[in-house]
């Protein structure tokens, strides 16, 4: 449940208010909140947790850590991909 | 790419393992707080790897498993209620209250949803304005900023019909506890890494000071705790209690600020009730009176609910690492993750359920 999932920044733009980012996880993309980590640029890897970013990790150790978790086969439920009901905007 | 990061981690692994077996002199006693490192440490056999020369104990962090009983027969009540919308994360639909959980519920045709983030919460409500939806807020301080953003942003849209049911738990209060308990045997903790990253290490400092224990900050994968293990034994063979950063990559000393001030400006510190434990004080969070119109308990007058534990149960017992898993009767029989009596077995995270997942009632160790 406390487990964050180390993401690449793809794109990032303001919505209402809120500074959002187009996170890629291996192949698949999702919108994170980076109100917390304002230093994140496009192409930084960040940490998500429930939608948000709270910290900007280095890219080598972003990947391995990622294929782990792949490995650990708890990514669909950290990014809530076996979830009914779940938004993928 | 993949096969050599693995092999190249076994590697490590084998080194670090190695090198704790090389410097224990006894069997240190060693506590992880939190409920995905106990996972990892079960899957990856790190206990059995490392044979006599740690225990590792298990802690109350998995932030399912501690939700009060009373807080889900909240939940289950408004999932109830006509007009109301549950939005809860999936892990929490399947773990029992009283008297059953919400995934009975939704099949009885309450309206429960689940997403992966408040945010897609917040958003419902915008699309559903005719509803009331309750998110069922739960966590340690990793999850309580993305909470607080929840409501500040549901704020500034002017929404009227979002609140939540507020369940948040703070770790240090938890180890305190466990630290003045005359019957304490942990000597080192390994503390949670992505809690850390939220809010730095300095109240660790302070225990780590007050009770003379190392703690060690730790990552998630099976190196970094391995790692974590090994400046723990390192530290209490050489007689020093300080607060080390294993984690490094991810955990600043002052945390992340911004999250911080988001859970500052919403929430503030309140007595819990810990499922398993029973309340400790100070150790969670509320929402802050001029939040109140926020407050699912509040706004749908849910009261006082009580609740008892299954008398069986030896949560308690567990989660403050005085006993295993497997010391209970009802461990594997009358306890499994598809029936649960208490805690630690509701949640794959949880202690219980960890054992029973990967078979330690069935291995000699």
């Amino acid at each position: 449940m406390c487990l964050a999932i180390p993401g690449k920044v793809a794109e990032i733009q303001q919505k209402e208010g809120v500074r959002t980012g187009r996170v890629l996880f291996g192949g698949i993309a999702r919108e994170a909140c980076l109100d917390f980590v304002p230093e994140a640029h496009e192409g930084d890897y960040v940490m998500v947790h429930v939608g948000f970013a709270i910290s900007v990790v280095d890219k080598e150790e972003a990947e391995r850590t990622y294929a782990l978790l792949e490995s650990m086969g708890v990514l669909d439920e950290e990014l809530g991909l076996g979830a009914e009901g779940t938004r993928s905007s | 790419m993949k096969y050599m990061d693995e092999y190249r981690d076994a590697k490590i692994a084998r080194g670090l393992a190695g090198e704790i077996r090389r410097r224990s002199t006894r069997p240190w006693v060693l506590m992880e707080i939190c409920g995905g490192q106990t996972h990892t440490l079960m899957r990856y056999g790190i206990d059995a790897l490392l044979g006599n020369s740690v225990e590792l104990v298990h802690g109350p962090g998995c932030p399912v498993c501690v939700t009060p009983l009373e807080m889900i027969d909240r939940a289950n009540a408004l999932a109830r209620r006509p007009g109301v919308t549950l939005v809860s994360y999936g892990d929490m639909l399947r773990v029992p209250g009283s008297e059953t959980d919400l995934f009975h519920i939704k099949a009885e045709g309450g309206d429960v949803r689940i997403v992966y983030s408040p945010t897609d919460a917040v958003e419902l409500a915008r699309e559903e304005p005719e509803r009331q939806v309750v998110f069922f807020a739960i966590g340690f301080e990793t999850t309580a900023p993305a909470h607080a953003m929840a409501v500040l942003q549901t704020e500034r849209l002017g929404l009227k019909n979002f609140s939540l049911l507020v369940s948040h738990v703070l770790v240090p209060p938890a180890i305190r506890m466990l630290l003045q308990s005359p019957r304490n045997r942990v000597q080192g903790f390994i503390a949670p890494g992505h809690v850390c990253t939220v809010v730095g290490v300095r109240e660790y400092e302070e225990l780590a000071r007050e009770f003379h224990v190392p703690i060690v900050v730790g990552g998630f994968e099976p190196v970094d705790l391995l790692d974590a293990i090994r400046m723990l034994v390192c530290q209490l063979e050489e007689g020093r209690a300080e607060v080390e950063n294993s984690y490094a990559r991810s955990v600043q000393y002052a945390g992340n600020r911004a999250a911080q001030a988001a859970v500052e400006r919403v929430f503030e510190v309140a007595d819990r009730k810990w499922r398993g434990v029973g309340e400790i004080g100070a150790s969670g969070l509320r929402l802050k009176e001029q939040y109140a119109a926020f407050d699912a308990e509040r706004v749908f007058g849910l009261g006082d609910v009580r609740a008892e534990e299954p008398s069986e149960c030896i949560a308690a017992e567990v989660l403050l690492g005085h006993k295993k898993p497997t010391d209970c009767a009802a461990f594997g029989t009358r306890c499994t993750p598809e029936k649960p009596l208490g805690a630690p077995m509701v949640s794959t995270e949880g202690a219980c359920a960890a054992y029973h997942q990967y078979k330690r009632h069935l291995v000699t160790l």
